[in-house]
């Protein structure tokens, strides 16, 4: 193949992989920054929005499109409920102490895994796209479905944007973030914020899982590669920052699609660990995040 | 980041040395409670005891489920028969975690904890390579399910056997002129990155050589990866076999995604079903499949010639004539690998029988009476097929079946002879010290 097809191969297979991408660390990103917890279990809520999805679009017959739309709605929001339900019974009881929620964090990861795996099993299961429309280059065929992730991604992430920085609950979010203690003196109930940004999170891992489980599929142990490239992409981007966060998806989903065509996913991989390992030293707050107070 | 509470303060939680002594001995007197040395002196009577180190958890675990019932149901029939020298066997089940490390650990375990006689069932071959140093130290027979070409390259050790599933190497031996003469002679091969793949890599070149077709491209994919499509650009255009071994999760996207870069106009397909076992030929996606080939060790479709022994053993398991578990047309089987559970098992019984196994003691015995062994022929104990058995590498060798995808199942369309598989042996077992 020649190098221009080749780029574009490359390029778009890396926009698909920055759309989930950012969604997810997004999520990861919003709890970290809001309740200053690291959320160790993240990645299996994506790997639950993912199951569920695959348990909702094979409850529902008919048309595969019908069974995606209602996993698309009801995936999130189960996760989002479960998510909230974990939070209340453990983290909150913690009192968000970083260190302990970390350790709790962990025992959620295996809880929710092993559930999964009891209640799901260890297949691998496939969801159907709601539509299987091939776009035909004219050197290689390319999935239509992969491309209306990244729009559906695109259209997520403005909605978060819009959220946080022209609602209500936007601004209430972003002053707990910014003087918990302040934000409770002025008669916010930081601890249902806490909540709700919990679920919130969660809820962004799962829309992004329920996006890429057609081309991907659901399997119980799926969420470990996201939750390590949502790190990766938060420390990059800078625990915290919307913008930063979407830019180091977008940064790191490129140049592992990229990278990986032309070289080799591990070189991909080991570039964007020495990244994370640059900006830990010469940058720790992350390229757009602010120093903490 | 500041420890308010006091969770990581141990002088707050209580924990003493004193209590932390008291629970090492609390820890210590469980280990040699009685329940653990019942049978030591009661071995005539007493079951035989096989550790069954299964995938039950990680990415072989679809494998390990069908694993431990093909193995329950072997066993099961050799209890009904009578059991081995007259004991009743029993199968103690150890999770491996598809990990080698691990797979080292539950060794240790079944040698020093559950005092097995045995280590048997592994399928994963990084985990067979990891567990083999365990067993050779401790001394342990472990019989393998593997199908990789360590056992019989002989490069593991003495305590390592594999006399119930045909390797890779001898696989591909068999396989290759019937891919040379009916699918094409130029091959791409697209294979894990790991020591499985490894065995495609090294034995399909020069077996394909030697029919008068080349692998022209070898692209080796990281066993985590899930997404595929940046690799199929590597794959030239004048490819007119794409020969595919892949396992784990992400085989249906791996397919998907090959189907959506090639549309119609597609290169052959050649496959090993490791691809596609305990998975729905007819899932979405598979479409592309359709008239494509497989290695299968056994068939997973009943085939019209299928002997009474095939059916007996595929009732005795639990597989409709679809492959999937009787009851439950999703849970597809492994059908392709499994029946070597049932082969293994048998073989152990037999080996156990000529050594007069009686117990532990015994294990050299049992590995020697093993490396007698020199042909299983067909029947209720060897379903697949006849085999040979060279004692030397510790291997078996049987025939192989290539199927065809069509009308939504597989249909048998080539079985090779044992002939058509054997090579020349590597090394010697037999010379090293047991």
């Amino acid at each position: 193949m020649h190098f221009g097809p080749h780029l574009l191969l490359a390029a778009l297979e890396g926009l698909v992989t920055s759309a989930v991408l950012a969604l997810t660390a997004l999520g990861l990103s919003l709890v970290f920054g809001v309740m200053r917890v690291v959320n160790v279990a993240h990645g299996e809520f994506f790997m639950l929005g993912a199951v569920l999805a695959w348990a909702i679009s094979t409850a529902i017959s008919g048309h595969p499109a019908l069974g995606f739309l209602a996993a698309l709605v009801l995936a999130p929001l189960i996760v989002g409920l479960i998510a909230l339900v974990s939070e209340r019974l453990v983290l909150s009881r913690l009192n968000y102490n970083p260190e302990a929620t970390i350790v709790a964090t962990i025992g959620m990861l295996y809880i929710i895994q092993q559930l999964a795996l009891t209640f799901y099993g260890p297949e691998a299961r496939p969801v159907e796209p709601p539509f299987s429309y091939r776009i035909l280059l004219p050197w290689f065929g390319y999935s239509g479905y992969k491309l209306s992730i990244i729009a559906a991604s695109a259209l997520l992430l403005m909605a978060t944007w819009f959220v946080l920085t022209r609602t209500k609950i936007g601004l209430v979010m972003r002053a707990t973030q910014y003087d918990s203690e302040t934000a409770q003196a002025f008669g916010i109930p930081v601890d249902r914020v806490y909540a709700g940004v919990f679920a919130l999170g969660a809820m962004l891992a799962a829309v992004a899982a329920v996006l890429i489980v057609p081309i991907s599929q659901a399997h119980y142990l799926m969420g470990q590669d996201p939750l390590l490239l949502s790190f990766i992409v938060v420390i990059i981007g800078g625990l915290g920052s919307l913008r930063g966060t979407v830019v180091a998806a977008v940064f790191i989903g490129l140049s592992d699609g990229i990278i990986s065509v032309f070289f080799s996913p591990t070189l991909a991989k080991i570039i964007a660990t020495l990244l994370v390992a640059m900006v830990l030293v010469f940058r720790p707050q992350g390229l757009f995040g602010t120093a903490s107070r | 980041m500041t420890d308010k509470n006091g969770f990581f303060d141990l002088s707050r939680t209580g924990l003493t040395r004193r209590t932390a002594l008291k629970g090492l001995a609390a820890g210590a007197g469980l280990a040699v409670a009685p329940g653990f040395v019942r049978y030591s002196q009661a071995q005539s009577s007493a079951p035989i005891k096989i550790g069954f180190q299964s995938h039950r958890t990680g990415i072989g675990a679809a494998y390990g489920r069908w694993y431990e019932r093909t193995t329950a149901a072997a066993v099961k029939a050799i209890n009904e028969a009578g059991g081995i020298n007259g004991r009743p066997v029993e199968v103690i089940i150890e999770d491996d975690g598809t990990d080698p490390g691990r797979g080292a650990e539950v060794v240790g375990k079944f040698a020093t904890q559950h005092k097995t006689d045995i280590v048997y069932g592994t399928l994963f071959s990084h985990v067979v390579i990891g567990s083999a140093p365990a067993a050779g130290e401790a001394k342990m027979p472990y019989f393998v399910v593997s199908e990789g070409h360590h056992v019989a390259s002989t490069k593991l050790n003495r305590y390592v056997l594999q006399p119930g599933i045909t390797d890779v190497k001898s696989q591909i031996q068999a396989m290759a002129p019937w891919i040379a003469a009916n699918a094409g002679k130029k091959v791409t091969q697209i294979f894990p990155d790991f020591a499985f793949g490894y065995d495609h890599r090294d034995y399909l070149p020069p077996a394909l050589k030697a029919q008068g077709a080349e692998v022209i491209a070898q692209i080796a994919i990281p066993p985590t990866e899930s997404s595929f499509t940046k690799y199929f650009p590597q794959i030239p255009a004048e490819t007119e076999v794409i020969y595919h071994v892949m396992v784990g999760p992400a085989v249906l996207t791996f397919v998907k995604e090959l189907g959506e870069f090639y549309g119609s106009s597609r290169p052959q397909l050649f496959g090993f079903i490791d691809s596609l076992e305990a998975t729905d030929i007819n899932s979405p996606g598979l479409e592309f499949l359709d008239g494509s080939h497989f290695w299968e060790g056994s068939p997973r479709y009943a085939q019209p010639d299928d002997s009474a022994t095939q059916k007996a053993y595929r009732a005795a398991v639990g597989i409709d004539d679809n492959g999937a578990a009787v009851g439950d047309p999703k849970d597809v089987s492994t059908a392709a690998h499994m029946f070597g559970c049932w082969e293994t098992l048998y073989v152990v019984k037999k080996a156990m029988e000529d050594a007069g196994y009686k117990g532990p003691e015994d294990r050299a015995k049992l590995v020697e009476a093993t490396e007698a062994l020199t042909e299983f022929a067909e029947g209720p104990e060897h379903p697949q097929g006849p085999k040979t058995f060279n004692g030397k590498i510790h291997q078996c060798f049987g025939i192989q079946n290539i199927s065809k995808v069509e009308g939504g199942r597989l249909n048998v369309v080539h079985k090779t002879k044992i002939e058509d598989g054997l090579y020349e042996p590597e090394g010697d077992y037999t010379t090293q010290p047991l």
